[in-house]
């Protein structure tokens, strides 16, 4: 008889990281449908050109260092950083932006640090961040919900929007995005942003067009259905115990608390919790992006403090600074102070007491 | 001359101060937007090296070595100030671009380096040698880094020419293409530090593919000399 040994863990886990990287994008996929409903093709031909340079750059890397590359394109995690990517990104960005996001997300922030597992930081968030700060322009040119839009952009037109810079008729973006009245529509965040600087108070803000026609007053348009459909999604992740609760349910309530608080020192300066929740990438940020098992924490307790804290950045950037969404920087932020985290919040292992506390009553 | 064959190939690649030392690395992330930029620092420091060098050696018998880093700073600082007022007065718009980080050389650690390790401790003719090529490696390596991100970040190569050269190069700038959304990270700071992670890398590359080169052909000779003798 032959008895194998090996070490621990001892308890195999029911799913391989394939299958949990598909359960995660196929959770994503409402939420991508709502936002090709509302933000057209463009959303869907960003998620193509991420994914096909995410692989071809994860390919060419392991090559590069000499790895087995069927083995690890075939998990799936770089179809799933890509597509976390591609819907942080303006639908009509230029196609070249969206391939240096992809490329730089793989092969500079997975990759160099060691590929998967061993990334520091969460890619997609990086490379968002990468792109924002590289081109603040054309990050920030979100087109307005089509539901309010004065007309629609076909198939055609994004393509040739996203590849040449001009739709078919000769429009550049710019044109794109401003209404036949000349007015353009910016996101909910970047309206009320905007608007508070102008010396609007925050319920004034709230009558801009880009807050009409959704369920509730502080609510965009579109972007509350996509965030509902990320949030349904969420739960299911939950469901299927794919994710924890601890990341989510830390990160919302914090962003809860926080800007409850804020809000009800002067309501007529900083959003309310609703406002906050709903707009923006929260609700992808709490159940897709903050709960990444390898740039998260590893404990439960340290999950908690990390969701949290998340919340909280989100909160404080969106008010006091200067970009109007921070989830990507939040979560950024907190990656860096995960190894903290988890020194701190390291489980007691069974027969020993808590190591951080060990000073005191260290047994004999 | 093997002396000094060893030290050019110490200065420039084996002992690079901005890629092996990483030394100095506040001016080196710091002035290299662009390539005239990084070269205009390179030319600065290479200058201070030499004269630092050559007068650290020259006074090494005279100076104790409870009060050595004292006496080298000032000598750095006593040819910084010179560079400086050079500086002002020969190549003022580039003097206005390089800002605080022409006085900042005084901390350069490649500087007060070589000063104690190679200056201090040899002849004036190696030592001003020895200043020279490690001054050389951390021009090149300024020059390289300014120039991708110069590249990556603006399109162009050789912008404010003129700056350093005079009114003859006012038209040295060439532009590898035009775009309206420059890649604004390469000409940040980070840019900066991703640039030069990604030098250092591709530096022990080369040295890992060159000692991977060389290993089978000393294998080979080492069997043959057993041979040969049994």
């Amino acid at each position: 008889m032959k008895l194998t040994l090996s070490s621990s863990p001892h308890q195999r886990t029911p799913r391989d990281t394939g299958q949990v990287m598909r359960l995660v994008i196929y959770a994503m996929l409402p939420g991508l449908a709502l936002q090709w409903y509302f933000f057209g093709w463009g959303v869907i031909v960003q998620a193509i050109l991420a994914v096909l340079a995410a692989i071809v750059t994860e390919a060419a890397v392991l090559t590069l260092r000499g790895k087995n590359i069927r083995h690890a394109v075939s998990d799936f995690s770089a179809v799933l950083t890509a597509l976390l990517l591609a819907v942080s990104l303006p639908p009509l960005l230029p196609w070249w932006m969206t391939v240096i996001g992809a490329v730089f997300a793989i092969a500079i922030v997975k990759q160099v640090y060691g590929g998967l597992g061993y990334n520091m930081f969460n890619p997609a968030m990086v490379a968002y961040v990468m792109l924002l700060i590289s081109f603040p322009a054309a990050m920030t040119m979100w087109m307005p919900p089509q539901t309010l839009a004065a007309s629609t952009v076909n198939l055609g037109d994004t393509l040739s929007v996203i590849f040449t810079g001009f739709s078919n008729a000769g429009y550049d973006v710019t044109q794109l995005r401003t209404d036949w009245d000349g007015v353009t529509m910016a996101t909910p965040l970047d309206a009320v942003k905007t608007g508070l600087t102008q010396g609007l108070t925050y319920s004034e803000t709230l009558n801009m067009p880009v807050f009409s026609g959704a369920f509730a007053a502080s609510l965009g348009a579109g972007w509350a259905w996509v965030s509902l459909a990320y949030a349904a999604g969420g739960l299911a992740l939950l469901r299927l115990r794919v994710i924890n609760w601890h990341i989510p349910v830390s990160m919302l309530a914090s962003v809860v608390v926080v800007s409850l608080l804020i809000h009800l020192i002067n309501q007529d300066h900083y959003a309310s919790p609703l406002f906050h929740l709903f707009n923006g990438s929260v609700m992808l940020g709490a159940f897709f992006i903050a709960t990444d098992p390898v740039s998260a924490s590893t404990t439960n307790k340290g999950r908690l403090i990390f969701g949290g804290l998340i919340g909280f950045w989100v909160v404080i950037v969106r008010t006091f600074g200067g970009y109007p969404d921070a989830v990507a920087f939040a979560v950024i932020i907190m990656n860096m102070a995960v190894p903290l985290i988890d020194y701190y919040t390291r489980p007691r292992t069974y027969g020993h007491h808590s190591h951080v506390r060990s000073g005191k009553g260290k047994r004999p | 001359m093997n002396d000094y064959q060893d030290l050019t190939w110490q200065g420039l690649w084996k002992n690079n101060p901005a890629l092996v030392q990483l030394l100095g690395l506040c001016p080196l992330l710091a002035v290299t937007a662009t390539l005239i930029n990084g070269l205009g620092l390179g030319l600065a420091t290479t200058l201070v090296l030499i004269g630092s060098n050559i007068t650290v050696s020259a006074v090494r018998h005279w100076v104790r070595n409870e009060i050595r880093i004292p006496v080298f700073v000032m000598i750095i600082a006593a040819f910084v100030t010179v560079i400086q007022l050079l500086m002002n007065a020969f190549t003022y718009q580039l003097y206005l671009a390089l800002g605080i980080f022409i006085p900042l050389i005084v901390t350069n650690c490649a500087i007060i380096g070589r000063a104690e390790a190679f200056a201090s401790k040899n002849a004036m003719l190696p030592a001003a040698y020895d200043g020279l090529v490690m001054g050389l490696g951390f021009t090149l390596v300024l020059m390289l880094l300014g120039g991708i991100r110069e590249i990556l970040g603006a399109g162009t190569l050789l912008s404010g020419a003129d700056r350093l050269f005079g009114s003859i190069a006012h038209d040295w700038k060439f532009t590898l293409f035009a775009t309206e959304q420059p890649f604004l990270l390469a000409i940040l700071p980070p840019g900066a530090f991703l640039g030069m992670g990604l030098l250092i890398a591709a530096k022990n590359t080369i040295d890992a593919n060159l000692a991977k080169r060389r290993q089978p052909a000393q294998q080979q000779v080492t069997r043959a000399r057993v041979t040969a003798e049994s």
